[in-house]
């Protein structure tokens, strides 16, 4: 019954999306209110009908109800209940009402937070919103049903994959959605100011607390995915350029190009019809992310079983999508005019530049990612070809190398018109602390490969570069102590956040730089007793035990590690066999240091040993700590109050008025 | 506004609209570059072992081998270095491969091993499985279906 209820509230959710679409864009062409305020009591009972809708999914899973295609397909009465919990998304039909639900949760907050948004734009956006949702609701009623009853009911079920019975991935799934999803916003958002034929400095605040929520909800998902690749899967490496990697990473790459172009429609009162192309591109490239991952028409290791009519259901929504929003761009984009004019060296230009490589760079990864599909259609389906890691580090190094150099001078150029050598000359402890960091890199690791020494180099410049940026603006060293501290505490939150930011990226090239340059590996067989030297460190294998968990067997190996005979750690890997799939999987030991990771992965019992596989990642941890610090500094720059207090006035020359930071 | 000072700002604009232009075709220009030389040193071609046994493949460079791993071919004797066969069912090529097996390597399971030939053994130096164990990589459902021994559906 309470099956049915949740299918039934979908059902009515697509009704109340429909009618969300049309009227309040009528009411917004007739300058009705009524009509448009419509689309508030809409969108909330939207949001409402969804959460009912996977309330009783959710409660068909705690409660193990195997009278449920999907619940059986995905559960099993042993499972740990987070794992019953996260397995409603955990799966296709799943995931795509947990798409749903994030899409209405951004409806609602828009019609509850936007009391200040003039009601016609408001109107419109979640019009489009609603649009949105009207195909995704189709998509899951007429392909994905989740709610699909089996009768006679299984006795039990046939449990979820056990790669997803993790905590790091039990809470990917949702960031990332919340990340694609995010971008719906920014993209109602540029629809309706593309039919209003108006881009102010007032839309901009608008966008930018969304896109930013997007971004931050992003960059923490693709984090997680990349830790659980990291220990789960036992290879040693966090990113492999896998296509489905690849897919939630272009719309990150886009959406922090639109976070900047954003930052200057709303100071500087230009490069209007750019951020509303970026904003279309992101949610452009969020779709194709749904579509890569949900069709499998490419090869990934990420790969699950797929079901090609999905494929073709999602590609009509990003067609219909990217087709309309581009057609409308072109012929209402001319009307956008712009007022502010600025110099190529100026903060306009430094973040123009950062939206030019971030945007080459997702066409990149774009066209790197399709490839093998051009390929495949152009042969006729005779060569086959894949497009590895070696491709992307090959392009993508190069192109984020300079914008990371720029990113320590873009900051320190002032808006209109800025000097580039006044701004080097800032630079010079940077620039000292780059050759430093390189010198450093070359004397620690044996491995001397020149992006390693690129990358340790930009790693401290952008460290050194963002914090000599902050000592500008407090006047540290220029003005009394006291002076600099009180220019501190008053600083804006928005500018602590992009601080923050930048410093998190910072470390986490150092990190990537770490584990992708300079990681030593050791595989061998050992027998209890036996030690392997790596990277200076000792570890002794100890054995290997026997045991059992909730609902899977285990093999825990134990190590010992020690560095000149100093007691440095204990690493126990694992090796688990889940009865219900027959499927093993490896826990890698891991033991973190600032200086870098002891890896540890146990293969099959090899006589009376085990292969084992031990790997140093030096700096790793850097990266999980970069992404960290570059979600809290999106989080702060959303907790500014210039994005929470009162109505943000019309007037773009005047918003645009107060000093320039 | 004069009319001369409207039109000189629009005149900068004009320029500066071009400085951006030409910046954005030089990193475009730059990374086509880029993408070309990386696209043609690193993709990898899909082979079958049909193919191998009709010397369809580059002799210089490696490839990805793709098919079933024989049943009763896997062999572990020689410790961390694994030896085993692929097949597709008509033909079969000899693999060694030296660290741990993803976990969902199995005989009689799809398999992908990227490497190069030496010596008449494929030696692999990455071995992909995946994360469901009812998933066939695409490649691997074509070479069965090439070799006319395709069974069954993908699910």
């Amino acid at each position: 019954m309470i099956v049915e209820l949740g299918h039934f509230a979908l059902i009515l959710a697509l009704g109340v999306a429909i009618v969300q679409s049309v009227v309040p864009m009528i009411g917004a062409h007739r300058r009705n209110a009524v009509w448009m305020a419509s689309g508030n009591h809409a969108a909330i009972a939207q949001f409402l009908l969804v959460a009912v809708s996977f309330a009783c999914l959710t409660h068909a899973y705690v409660t193990s109800d195997f009278s449920v295609v999907n619940v059986v397909e995905n559960s099993h009465s042993a499972k740990p209940m987070l794992y019953k919990v996260s397995g409603v998304w955990g799966n296709h039909e799943g995931s795509m009402l947990l798409w749903v639900l994030i899409l209405s949760v951004f409806g609602a907050a828009v019609a509850v937070f936007g009391r200040y948004l003039p009601p016609a734009l408001k109107a419109r956006a979640l019009s489009i919103q609603a649009l949105i949702g009207v195909g995704f609701y189709l998509f899951i009623l007429l392909t994905s049903n989740p709610f699909a009853r089996m009768i006679p009911p299984a006795p039990d079920g046939q449990d979820l994959n056990p790669l997803l019975q993790d905590p790091g991935l039990a809470f990917h799934p949702p960031f990332l959605y919340l990340g694609y999803v995010g971008f719906s916003m920014a993209f109602s958002f540029a629809i309706a100011a593309l039919i209003e034929g108006r881009v102010d400095a007032a839309w901009a605040r608008w966008v930018r607390p969304w896109t930013l929520a997007a971004w931050s909800c992003l960059t923490i998902g693709i984090a997680l995915g990349s830790w659980w690749a990291y220990y789960e899967l036992g290879w040693g490496g966090f990113w492999f350029w896998d296509p489905v990697e690849n897919a939630s990473f272009m719309p990150w790459l886009i959406g922090t190009a639109l976070l900047h172009s954003c930052v200057v429609v709303e100071k500087r009162d230009t490069m209007k019809a750019w951020t509303v192309l970026l904003a279309i591109v992101a949610f452009s490239f969020s779709l194709l992310g749904t579509f890569l991952v949900r069709s499998g028409v490419l090869t990934s290791v990420h790969a699950f079983a797929t079901d090609p009519t999905r494929g073709v259901f999602i590609l009509a929504i990003l067609l219909i999508v990217v087709g309309g929003s581009l057609a409308l761009y072109a012929w209402r984009a001319p009307q956008l005019r712009s007022t502010g004019l600025f110099q190529p060296i100026s903060r306009e230009g430094a973040l123009l530049l950062n939206n030019l490589l971030m945007g080459t760079a997702a066409a990149v990864v774009l066209l790197g990612t399709l490839y093998p599909l051009f390929i495949d259609a152009l042969t006729d389906g005779q060569d086959k070809i894949s497009v590895g890691a070696p491709f992307f580090n090959a392009v993508f190094i190069p192109l984020m190398t300079p914008m990371v150099v720029a990113m320590a001078i873009g900051p320190l150029l002032p808006w209109k018109r800025g000097d580039i050598a006044r701004a080097l000359k800032t630079l010079w402890l940077a620039l000292f602390a780059a050759l430093g960091a390189a010198m450093v890199a070359w004397m620690l690791y044996a491995d001397r490969s020149p992006w390693g020494l690129v990358g340790a180099a930009v790693a401290a410049w952008l460290f050194v570069g963002v914090l000599t940026e902050l000592a500008e603006r407090i006047r540290l060293f220029r003005v009394p102590l006291a002076d600099s501290l009180r220019r501190l505490f008053n600083l804006q939150r928005a500018t602590w956040g992009m601080t923050m930011a930048h410093l998190g990226l910072a470390f986490a090239v150092a990190g990537i730089t770490g584990a992708g340059a300079w990681k030593v590996e050791s595989v061998q067989t050992m027998k209890q007793g036996d030690t392997v030297n790596v990277a200076g460190y000792e570890f002794r294998f100890d054995g290997a035990e026997q045991g059992r968990g909730p609902n899977y067997l285990l093999t825990r190996a134990k190590f010992t590690v020690s560095r000149d005979g100093d007691f440095v750690a204990v690493l126990e890997p694992e090796k688990r066999i889940y009865p219900v799939r027959q499927m093993p999987t490896t826990e890698a030991g891991i033991h973190t240091l600032l200086s870098g990771d002891l890896y540890a992965v146990i293969g099959d019992p090899k006589g009376d040993g085990f292969v084992t596989r031990i790997y140093f990642n030096p700096l790793v941890v850097w990266m999980w700590i970069g992404a960290l610090v570059m979600l809290a500094g999106g989080l702060l720059s959303l907790s500014d109050r210039r994005y929470r207090v009162g109505a943000p006035s019309r007037s773009p020359r005047y918003a645009a008025a107060q000093p320039a930071e | 506004m004069p009319k001369h000072f409207a039109k000189e700002i629009k005149m900068k604009r004009k320029h500066k609209r071009l400085t951006f232009v030409a910046v954005a075709l030089v990193l475009l220009g730059a990374s086509t570059a880029m993408f070309l030389s990386a696209i043609e040193e690193n993709i990898t071609l899909f082979v079958s072992p049909t193919d191998v046994a009709e010397k369809k493949y580059a002799q210089d460079r490696g490839f990805r081998l793709g098919g079933l791993v024989e049943e009763g071919s896997v062999d572990r004797a020689g410790g961390k270095t694994i030896t085993f066969s692929v097949t597709d069912l008509s033909n079969t090529v000899p693999v060694t491969y030296t660290g741990i097996l993803p976990d969902l390597f199995r005989e009689g399971q799809g398999v992908v091993a990227q490497g190069r030939f030496e010596n008449g053994v494929f030696v692999a130096d990455e071995v992909l499985a995946k994360h469901d164990e009812n998933y066939m990589p695409p490649e691997v459902a074509e070479a069965l279906k090439k070799s006319g021994q395709w069974q069954g559906q993908a699910k």
